[in-house]
């Protein structure tokens, strides 16, 4: 995505080999399943660059993802990695996390490994303010097994499961993660690579349980069974339709087929996460008998 | 090396099965546990709620058993030693992470205090059905170690080697005890820190670029790392090659899945804990595990007392099974009796071992208590006619 700017439509899913992506990158797994237009290509570049920005100590960032098309980009990034199971991401990284705290923990899954099989393990990491940053590539589908419908698909929109229609009220992601108590609550779309970019930058630089939707498109399965265009016709209905609303009420964000898409850092509080809280309650219900844990 | 005194209770007790098992854990060197509540196995967790806190660790009680079971995993990655603990349904629940566990080589303790099922079955009472479950319950091949205590004391010695094969062999690691094993109170006397041996785990001394965390040695199990080292590992579900990558093809499947259950499979001899007792000049050799071992020797001494040469073959470790012992045993007697608190588990595998070259009899029983010794007694008189 080098020279992109918030106007260009640049969905190269193959960064040229110079791109400053590539150090980042497991070069040798390269190229990657992902189809052309796909849209979690653009968010692995966002992401790339943010560490670059960040200047983040790479050997010190883990990465866990689910299973699915996004679930495979544990493995296409040069960090520790783990490919794990369908909708368990989270209680993995917590572990991971919990073991050993000096690690930055993210989670980088697919909308229905998150929300539809590991949605409760979601909910409890948020209400536990686990120290995770958590990042959902939501493409409203299935992507790896086909395109079924998801817990995010929009009303009317088809899916092999849904072929007339899907009638299920789709969940919103933004409200959920607030209503569990994360920390950070964000969402962006691939048409906004810089804000997407300082998003992830700002959240790795924080605490808690950090949470960033990202809308991308689809286009194989989605977007085709939907006439909806391919990846490019999706990212200028992004720009279209997007209104950037900080702070938003997140009651308010709920997505359709058609209509507005607000996008923006919608949550920002302050909570001890709960390696610390055990810390600080442990410490002083039982003094100087308690083993401080983690250093 | 020794256990770190730190998580050592050195002394004697009374204890339950429970609460010595927790203490084997502690004195192994757990430092991470992640369960879900879970009758008749809660008390191991409970209690390692309450001594983690002063041994330097910790305990997190997850949102289920599929998430327990897999946090203990992540933990694994971070440098711990780690285990969960279970019953029947919660176990069921574990069975994609015992998977997991297999492929990625994680090594980890899974307790499973058994109950009577299926399903939610007889929550407080005992039964011994989940053996052939941790054997094949996980969907694909794959291997595991299974141990048997009949004692509160075997919980907390078995417990410790539980934790010692998990590193040694890099599989999970199932201790399977039972209601009655985990609520019987009786003496357990806990070693000095230094007279317990523990196993590391299997660092490597690569260096960051040069390691490859699923290249093995001529035992065939790799060394370990953990996240943070800057090996930049990448550990995966899938089917993967040396480096952990992706290798989704028949040629690494093969290679990956026999390197998997080789390990054990073809260790299986090496692995073998059985306790026998008057075998060798016996004509019916009882071959049991776990508690119904103690009834069964109640039973074995009324028949011997009766005059009848009986032996007693105690199954310590039942996973990898014992097939050439067992075979051996099975040469020199004139029959074998096989009583267990299910429908017929093991006594399949022993089946298989004897392979025809005596009579193999099942004394069954459907769980919630244990069996009535005369019922067995009663087997061991007809395979001795
Ligand atoms: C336990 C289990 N159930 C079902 C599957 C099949 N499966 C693989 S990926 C997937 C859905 C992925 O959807 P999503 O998380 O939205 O990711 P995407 O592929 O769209 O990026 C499903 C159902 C599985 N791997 N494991
Ligand atoms: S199927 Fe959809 S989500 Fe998966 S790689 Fe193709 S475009 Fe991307």
């Amino acid at each position: 995505m080098s020279g992109t700017t918030n106007d260009d439509l640049d969905l190269s899913h193959l960064p040229p080999m110079d791109n400053p992506v590539m150090p980042y990158l497991r070069k040798e797994r390269i190229p990657h399943i992902w189809c052309p237009g796909c849209g979690i290509g653009t968010t692995v570049n966002c992401f790339t660059r943010a560490l670059d920005e960040a200047a983040q100590d790479l050997d010190r960032l883990a990465i866990v993802s689910g299973i699915g098309c996004t679930g495979r980009v544990a493995g296409y990034l040069n960090l520790d990695s783990f490919h794990t199971t369908h909708g368990r991401a989270i209680p993995f990284a917590t572990g991971l996390k919990l073991a050993n705290p000096d690690l930055n923990v993210v989670v980088y899954s697919g909308d229905g490994d998150l929300f539809a099989i590991g949605g409760n393990h979601f909910l409890h990491a948020a209400r536990r303010n686990m120290d995770l940053m958590v990042v959902c590539v939501n493409n409203f589908t299935y992507g790896m097994t086909g395109g079924q419908v998801a817990p995010t698909t929009p009303l009317g929109a088809s899916q092999t499961t849904m072929p007339y229609g899907n009638f299920e009220n789709p969940a919103s992601l933004p409200f959920l993660a607030d209503a569990a108590g994360a920390t950070y609550v964000a969402r962006w779309t691939v048409f906004h690579v810089r804000q997407l970019t300082r998003c992830f930058k700002d959240a790795l630089g924080r605490k808690g349980f950090r949470f960033i939707e990202i809308l991308a498109p689809c286009p194989t399965l989605f977007l085709r069974r939907n006439r909806l265009g391919d990846g490019v016709d999706m990212v200028r209905q992004y720009k279209e339709r997007s209104v950037v609303r900080n702070g938003a009420d997140t009651k308010e964000v709920g997505l359709g087929l058609a209509g507005e898409i607000v996008v923006g850092t919608f949550v920002e509080r302050e909570r001890p996460t709960w390696l610390d809280a055990m810390n600080d309650h442990l410490g002083k219900v039982l003094g100087d008998r308690y083993q401080r844990y983690g250093g | 090396m020794t256990a770190d005194p730190k998580g050592v209770l050195t002394g004697v007790h009374f204890l339950d099965g429970d609460h010595a098992a927790c203490e084997g854990a502690l004195a192994a060197g757990c430092r991470f546990v992640a369960g879900y509540p879970i009758t008749p196995s809660t008390e191991v967790v409970e209690r390692f709620a309450q001594r983690i806190p002063m041994v330097g660790g910790l305990f997190i009680q997850m949102e289920d058993e599929l998430a327990a079971s897999i946090a203990i995993q992540g933990a694994a990655w971070g440098g711990r030693k780690v285990m969960t603990v279970t019953s029947g349904p919660g176990l069921s629940l574990m069975m994609e992470h015992l998977g997991l566990a297999a492929i990625t080589e994680t090594p980890c303790v899974f307790i499973d205090v058994q109950r009577g099922g299926p399903s939610t079955g007889l929550p407080t009472l005992p039964a011994q059905a989940d053996m052939m479950q941790v054997k094949w319950g996980s969907h694909g091949d794959y291997e595991i170690i299974a141990l048997c205590p009949d004692s509160p004391q075997e919980c907390f010695d078995l417990t410790i080697r539980a934790f010692n094969l998990a590193e040694q062999w890099r599989v999970p690691v199932f201790l399977m005890m039972d209601e009655v094993v985990g609520h019987m109170t009786e003496r357990v006397v806990i070693p000095a820190a230094e007279d317990i041996e523990i196993t590391d785990r299997r660092w490597t001394d690569k260096a960051p670029g040069t390691y490859r965390p699923f290249d093995v040695g001529p035992d065939g199990i790799p060394d370990m790392v953990k996240a943070g080292q800057g090996h930049r590992i990448h550990v995966t579900g899938l089917t993967h090659d040396e480096r952990g990558w992706p290798a989704m093809n028949p040629r690494q499947q093969d290679k990956l899945v026999r390197r998997l259950t080789g390990k054990i499979r073809d260790n299986a001899d090496v692995l073998t804990d059985i306790r026998e007792e008057n075998c060798e000049d016996a004509d019916v050799i009882v071959v049991s595990y776990g508690i119904t071992s103690r009834v069964a020797t109640a039973a074995i001494q009324q028949a011997r007392d009766q005059g009848l040469k009986v032996g007693h073959a105690r199954l310590v470790v039942t996973w990898p099974f014992p097939a050439t012992r067992i075979a051996q045993l099975a040469s020199r007697c004139k029959a074998m009796v096989v009583p267990e608190l299910n429908l017929g588990q093991m006594v399949h595998e022993v089946s298989r071992a004897v392979a025809g070259r005596v009579p193999v009899r099942l004394v069954d029983h459907a769980g919630g208590t244990v069996h009535d010794p005369q019922v067995i007694l009663d087997r061991i008189l007809e395979a001795a006619r």
